[in-house]
């Protein structure tokens, strides 16, 4: 039965991890579990933005894991990047095996305002299932309620709920990868 | 969500390639993308696209140029040109030479979806309004002039050629004939068919009323003048007034219309402020200008000053094969509006059409039509819809004391129009051979 691995590098209170994959599970059908994987993601530092490149640590995770058909969802606690934007949240293959989401901007604290611990795991849980929902081809959806709404802002990430609308989780049971047939 | 959208990536720089084409395949756009120039115009002859994203700086040909190049061919496509932040005078350069926007690299991803946005936005907009623009044509063109005969044919030729000019037109013709409908169709091939078409009829007005009809008034001008208003002229400005019943205005009238024709600029009534305005005049009448010229009733100087271009408009009796033309065309309008199964008329209630006189032109075919459509029952109109009977219908002007002659003359034309000048058709009615009818047609010189 394939099923979502997680890769955190970085700790995970298991609070949160349990959290995460209920959320997992619940949206996706799919089953959760941890990964241990011994991954350096410093070959994808950028000396000079001191940021990550999300995309290589995308492709690394595909060429270090044994993925048969699971999918394969990291969590970092550094600040993420692809060339062309400034930052990005996460990001995922669509219709692919990886995605990855960095608690970095998520965390209250980066813009200067007291931690709100309970806050990041929401944060966390619903950009987990948003870049998931790439992972199985889904695109971002208009609904504002919907966890495929595209957020640029944290505050955006904030107004969504961490579940697909019914639009996309009908598009979810069509591509063929939830459990739920 | 946007998969109506498609979007070109142009940049050398496959990392950015890449990020900008799983980032927006993520929003829902079908996406390509091109290394350089050249493969960019390849993508474009091959496809069409809605949005490029286009860097500035690439090895051969640069973004400035590329722009130039697709431009030629492709006027519609919004470009959005990528920039490092040294570049930013080019990507202004880029901003005069038609780019849409310019955004500097690396971006921040709210200014990106935002500027996505606004730029599919824009494009959703241009199409409309291109839809609209066809709409409109297609709403108030030649469409709405329904005939075959050559004299219609030749009225349509004429609007056609005249309606490209900015010269003032008169259009004259009998009361029904359609003159408020040619002088739209005008309008609506003319450059200024994006303005409004403004129709004033001068013969149902006083004097006075006339007046601040087509200037306006300021408040307190008259007795209940309790507010400013716009008149027609202003209303007209860059598109087209039409004056209909123009022989019916008085000199003093007259003598007003043709100073602001001449100088383009009026006041409005109780007014001091000059307002100027770029109007495209067009006029028309039942009356014969040219004796009320001689008579002294109409003003010389305004004959010649609107008297540019004529396009005269023929009675229906003189155009009778357009008949089962625009009864269909009446019937069909009917039905619809009043939800009737009524689609046809029969031979004989077409043939009463044809045989009336019509002195109320296209306007009393349409009313017979429309009468006829609310008392007639399904599948097709009879007789005895009609408003009129053949018993009582005079088929033209008494013959009583003309030439025998004259008599067969007439007949072979009326005969003629109702076969739609089908030579076989017509000789067999006359019960004449096809070459007698085309010598008679010869010696009393009859045309289409």
């Amino acid at each position: 039965m394939p099923r979502v691995q997680v890769v955190p590098l970085l700790e995970l209170k298991t609070e949160t991890r349990d959290r995460l994959f209920t959320a997992i599970e619940q949206q996706t059908t799919w089953p959760a579990e941890l990964m241990l994987l011994p991954f350096d993601p410093q070959y994808a530092y950028d000396v000079a933005r001191e940021q990550y490149h999300s995309s290589q640590l995308l492709l690394g995770l595909k060429n270090k894991s044994d993925l048969n058909d699971d999918k394969i969802l990291a969590i970092v606690p550094f600040d993420l990047f692809i060339p062309i934007l400034t930052f990005v949240f996460g990001e995922a293959h669509l219709n692919g095996p990886c995605a990855i989401v960095s608690i970095y901007r998520l965390r209250p604290e980066f813009y200067g305002l007291p931690p709100a611990p309970g806050l990041v795991v929401e944060r966390l849980v619903k950009e987990c299932i948003h870049e998931l929902g790439h992972t199985f081809g889904l695109r971002h959806c208009k609904n504002m309620g919907c966890v495929l709404n595209a957020s640029t802002y944290v505050e955006e990430i904030d107004l969504k709920t961490h579940e697909f609308c019914e639009d996309c989780r009908g598009a979810l049971l069509q591509t063929g990868s939830s459990l739920i047939q | 969500m946007n998969q109506a959208i498609s979007l070109l990536v142009v940049d050398d720089e496959e990392s950015v390639r890449n990020s900008l084409y799983n980032w927006f395949r993520e929003d829902g756009y079908e996406v390509g993308t091109a290394k350089d120039a050249y493969e960019a115009l390849q993508q474009i002859e091959k496809a069409h696209w809605d949005i490029m994203l286009l860097d500035i700086k690439m090895p051969g040909m640069d973004g400035l140029e590329l722009q130039r190049r697709v431009r030629e061919v492709n006027k519609e496509i919004v470009i959005i040109i990528m920039t490092a932040y040294a570049s930013v005078d080019t990507a202004v350069q880029s901003l005069k030479e038609g780019s849409y926007d310019y955004v500097v690299k690396p971006f921040n991803p709210d200014d990106l979806s935002h500027l996505i946005r606004n730029a599919a936005e824009h494009l959703s907009l241009k199409n409309e309004n291109l839809q609209l623009r066809q709409d409109i044509s297609h709403l108030a063109g030649m469409e709405e002039i329904i005939g075959d005969s050559p004299q219609m044919k030749r009225v349509m030729e004429l609007v056609r050629t005249v309606a490209t000019s900015d010269s003032t037109v008169v259009i004259r013709g009998e009361s029904g004939t359609g003159k408020e409908l040619i002088a739209r169709a005008i309008h609506c091939h003319s450059p200024r068919r994006y303005f409004p078409v403004v129709p004033v009829n001068c013969g149902a007005l006083a004097e006075s009323l006339l007046e601040s009809e087509l200037f306006g008034h300021e408040k307190g001008a008259f007795t209940g003048a309790q507010s400013r208003r716009k008149g027609k002229f202003e209303m007209a400005d860059r598109g087209t007034l039409f004056l209909d019943e123009i022989g019916n205005v008085s000199q003093k009238m007259q003598m007003e219309l043709l100073r602001v024709l001449e100088s383009k600029q009026f006041t409005r009534v109780g007014g001091n402020q000059t307002i100027h305005v770029d109007i495209r005049l067009i006029c028309a009448t039942n009356k014969n200008l040219e004796k009320a010229v001689e008579e002294g009733t109409f003003r010389e100087d305004l004959y010649y000053r609107i008297n540019v271009f004529t396009i005269i408009l023929p009675p229906l009796r003189e155009r009778r094969s357009d008949i089962p033309l625009l009864a269909q065309h009446f019937i069909n309008k009917y039905a619809k509006i009043m939800n009737k199964e009524i689609k046809e008329i029969s031979p004989q209630a077409m043939d009463l059409l044809i045989r009336h006189h019509w002195p109320g032109n296209v306007r009393e075919l349409e009313n017979a039509v429309e009468r006829a459509m609310v008392v007639g029952k399904p599948p097709y109109l009879r007789p005895q819809d009609l408003p009129f009977q053949l018993s009582s219908e005079p088929v033209e002007e008494s013959a009583e004391m003309d030439s025998l002659a004259e008599i067969e003359k007439r007949h072979i034309r009326h005969v003629l129009e109702r076969s739609g000048w089908n030579i076989s058709k017509a000789a067999v009615t006359l019960g004449i051979d096809r070459v007698t009818l085309y010598n008679k047609i010869k010696k009393y010189q009859l045309r289409k």
